[in-house]
């Protein structure tokens, strides 16, 4: 049986789902921008099949762009995090509960 | 061909299970180190794809650069906190209904729609045209991109600038 597209895109869909998984159960705001990553990679491997077997560059194009993005996300993200353990010293979502009623 | 893919497959899933949810250990240098092994496994199915220049990018920024600040700001910040707290039994169930379920349906519709039955590669994934196609016509969006990581790096260096606000309002 050779390879076609829906493998690489069930192979996408959970990898996407992993990525969800880990942003809900997890805790800590470090690993579920972990999450947050594997999300965007999912999204990645999804575009890179479609642009392989409907022959158009176009998407690996959006996947450069992405990773890009996604790495300027990242960075702000991280010293998003970083500025907030300064005024709270947790990095846990539990303990932020200013916006609570 | 078709044994590599499923290797990969299986590598990429089993570690990206690795980074969410570790039996053996919840500190977030391993759930850094196993993204580490996700990455590189997709960027093999990169390659099997014939994205061969997004493959060198997906490791060159993913493992090269984004995991080495995840691990900067995990020492940075020195966490071990997550390490005594348990997981809530309820909402560890709920998630992985949930997710199950979204799967389940998304699966579900990509057998049904039969997506690929009318696809096959031909394989024009080329690095030269690639670079062609970004020069051209997407040459625009590309210096936008550039202009998006300079204000990154300047709002990045803002949010993590120590605040000294006692100096300002005593002159």
């Amino acid at each position: 049986m050779t390879i076609g597209l829906e493998h690489y895109l069930v192979v996408s869909v959970a990898l996407f789902c992993l990525g969800l998984l880990g942003v809900i159960i997890r805790r800590n705001l470090i690993v579920m921008y972990m999450g947050l990553e594997l999300m965007l990679n999912a999204a990645n491997l999804a575009l890179v099949a479609f642009s392989h077997f409907r022959d158009d560059l176009d998407g690996q194009i959006l996947v450069f762009f992405i990773i890009t993005v996604a790495a300027a996300e990242v960075t702000v993200g991280l010293a998003l995090i970083v500025a907030l353990y300064r005024k709270r010293q947790t990095t846990d979502v539990t303990d932020l509960t200013s916006m609570k009623l | 061909m078709e044994i590599l893919f499923y290797i990969f497959a299986t590598l990429t899933l089993l570690c990206g299970l690795l980074v969410v949810f570790n039996p053996f250990s919840h500190n977030p240098v391993t759930s850094a180190m196993f993204l580490v092994l996700t990455i590189i496994c997709m960027s093999g199915l990169f390659v099997l794809l014939q994205a061969y220049f997004l493959a060198a990018v997906q490791i060159l920024v993913y493992a090269g650069a984004v995991i080495v600040l995840f691990l900067f700001v995990i020492m940075l910040l020195d966490v071990k906190e997550e390490e005594r707290r348990r997981f809530q039994k309820f909402g560890t169930f709920l998630g992985f209904a949930a997710v199950t379920g979204l799967g389940a349906i998304i699966i579900n519709t990509i057998g049904q729609s039969g997506i690929g039955e009318a696809l096959t590669a031909k394989g024009a994934g080329e690095t030269k045209t690639l670079g062609k196609l970004l020069f051209t016509e997407y040459v625009l969006p590309f210096e936008i991109i550039s202009v998006l990581l300079l204000v990154a790096m300047v709002g990045c260096i803002l949010l993590s600038k120590r605040d000294e606000p006692k100096e300002a309002e005593t002159e």
